[in-house]
């Protein structure tokens, strides 16, 4: 028995939380009566530990402690309805239970929480709860949303899934590929939805992208030869890398090309290298794999010139014919523009036009690569139509300061 | 009690030019301004909250009379200086304080630091219980 300090036992009760809920709604089929059973047992964890001791078999505790809970619930219920059936049926569970931590239990619970029956905003809100572990107030202020809203948001989608037929069965092999899709995809949003506010808005414990990628490891360790599982973990830790240099001072959104490299987190660099290599070699099939092969390029560039855009812009073709989307095909653009010129990238956006007037971002590739080509008046026009059109406040203030001082540059012409 | 200080594209009394005209050292005075604000209102437990919108290019208007499909009339908009820019709810002890953060707010700098006099609407949220007189 030993003592861990308690900032250790809340991250190991966060990591075998997945696992017992799991072992908990595979043998009780009742989702939110699991995660009641579940709440007080880790309560009393959290309570016990960190005085009494870690127990050899902390998971073994925690399902068992669980249980109990759930079979006095069980009981106290068919009580007061008069009904015995249901307690004298269920069996103590088995050893192996307890034992050996069954892998299919945590991976069933992701595949529950990013069911393809659920919204992505309910998929979202119910996988950071369940398999993550972050209270609903927590989830509420990373979303900038009431906590009544997102309890309610929560419920629904457990009623949700509640309905299904055998919710809780791993995917047969025909539905798997679909089915872990819509698992990655889940993970992804949580992922850009955290990169991507950068309000300066702080949450305890619920910053979103260390949680998505907290979330993709455990999957990972799951399926540690599945090269799109691989794929999108490189692809989050290379990204993240990035975290301390794309703000500046003002909170202000600072691109790729701008940015201080020195100040990428190397050590995440290094994994998702490795972890990009693993995932491609298993071929250049998958989209989170050559989205990770796009940033290991970038991560091993010194700037921007020192990039290889000729491979990056093959890359990003395969990916529109992979997983076609409006910004990949802007990407794409400015790709073609880096590596044969502003003009050519400018054309391709053009040939695309109608795809992608409904993105915000059209605007601001477009003030881009006039700006690369030399034309200030065009360049200006459009940072500002982008200013003026992103839902960003933090790519706002970048690009009302990027039009101004390209103006600055050319004289104080108001025209 | 709760307030709401509200922001419009009006222009403002002491400045007849966009942001987006502004030489570059002003425009990051004018961020750092508002930055630095949020953070005192946050410091000081009155912020309950404080949001931009996005900008009335994108707005849209719907009117309906609940049985045929409503009439949705998009941007760009002929005159949008009514247009909500932006809010603040503070919650805070007297009516006078909300005009005082208000005035703080509104002499936000512009060109040449010099402060801009945005109008700034101090409206009263009406769930506040009454109070003991």
């Amino acid at each position: 028995m030993t003592f861990p300090p308690s900032g250790d036992t809340e991250d190991l009760l966060r990591e075998l939380r997945p696992q017992v809920l799991g072992v908990l709604v595979r043998r009780f089929g009742d989702f939110a009566a699991a995660e009641d059973a579940l709440q007080e047992a880790l309560v009393a964890a959290a309570t016990h530990w960190p005085t009494d001791g870690l127990p050899d078999n902390p998971r073994g505790w925690l399902i068992q402690a669980a249980h109990r809970r759930m079979t006095d619930a069980i009981r106290a219920d068919a009580a007061r309805r008069n009904r015995e059936a249901v307690a004298a049926g269920r069996e103590p569970t088995r050893p192996a239970d307890i034992t050996t931590p069954d892998r299919d239990d945590t991976l069933a619970l992701f595949f529950l929480c990013c069911h393809p029956a659920l919204s992505p905003a309910s998929a979202i809100a119910l996988t950071l709860r369940s398999v993550g572990g972050l209270t609903t107030a927590e989830i509420a202020r990373a979303f900038l949303l009431p906590e009544a809203t997102m309890t309610q948001r929560i419920t629904r989608a457990k009623r949700r899934v509640a309905a299904l037929n055998r919710p809780f069965a791993v995917p047969e092999s025909g539905q798997w590929h679909e089915r872990l899709g819509a698992v990655l995809h889940v993970l992804y949003l949580i992922f850009t939805e955290g990169h991507a506010s950068t309000s300066g808005r702080q949450v305890r414990r619920a910053d979103l992208s260390a949680e998505a990628i907290r979330l993709t490891r455990a999957v990972h360790g799951q399926l540690p030869d599945d090269p799109e599982v691989t794929g999108l973990l490189a692809l989050m830790l290379l990204t993240d890398a990035h975290r301390a240099a794309r703000t500046g001072p003002r909170g202000e959104l600072i691109p790729l090309a701008e940015q201080d490299r020195r100040l990428w987190d190397r050590e995440a660099i290094t994994e998702g290298v490795r972890l990009t290599t693993a995932a491609i070699g298993h071929g250049l099939t998958g989209p989170y794999r050559i989205q990770a092969a796009i940033a290991v390029l970038h991560a091993q560039a010194t700037s921007t010139e020192d990039t290889d855009w000729d491979r990056i812009l093959s890359l990003y073709r395969l990916l529109e014919r992979v997983a076609p989307n409006p910004l990949v095909t802007l990407n794409l653009g400015v790709a073609t523009a880096m590596a044969h010129g502003p003009s050519a990238g400018l054309d391709l956006i053009a040939a695309h036009q109608d795809q992608l007037s409904g993105t915000h971002r059209l605007a601001a590739v477009r003030a881009h690569l006039y700006e690369m080509a030399g034309d200030t008046p065009s360049a200006v026009a459009e940072y500002t139509v982008a200013a003026n059109s992103t839902p960003s406040v933090a790519e706002r203030d970048y690009l009302i300061l990027r039009a101004a001082r390209l103006r600055g540059e050319v004289g104080p012409d108001r025209s | 009690m709760k307030y709401m200080l509200i922001k419009t594209y009006s222009e403002a009394a002491y400045c007849d030019s966009p942001i987006h005209e502004w030489e570059p050292k002003d425009i990051e005075a004018h961020i750092d301004f508002q930055r630095a604000l949020g953070e005192q209102l946050a410091a000081s437990g009155e912020l309950v909250e404080a949001q931009g919108l996005a900008g009335p290019d994108q707005a849209r208007i719907v009117s309906s009379d609940g049985r045929s499909a409503p009439v949705v009339t998009d941007g760009p908009f002929p005159e949008t200086k009514e247009f909500l820019a932006g809010y603040w709810i503070v919650d805070v002890d007297s009516a006078e304080r909300a005009v005082e953060i208000a005035a703080q707010a509104s002499a936000a700098p512009g060109p040449g630091g010099k402060p801009i006099g945005e109008y700034i609407e101090v409206r009263a949220i009406m769930s506040a219980p009454p109070t003991d007189q």
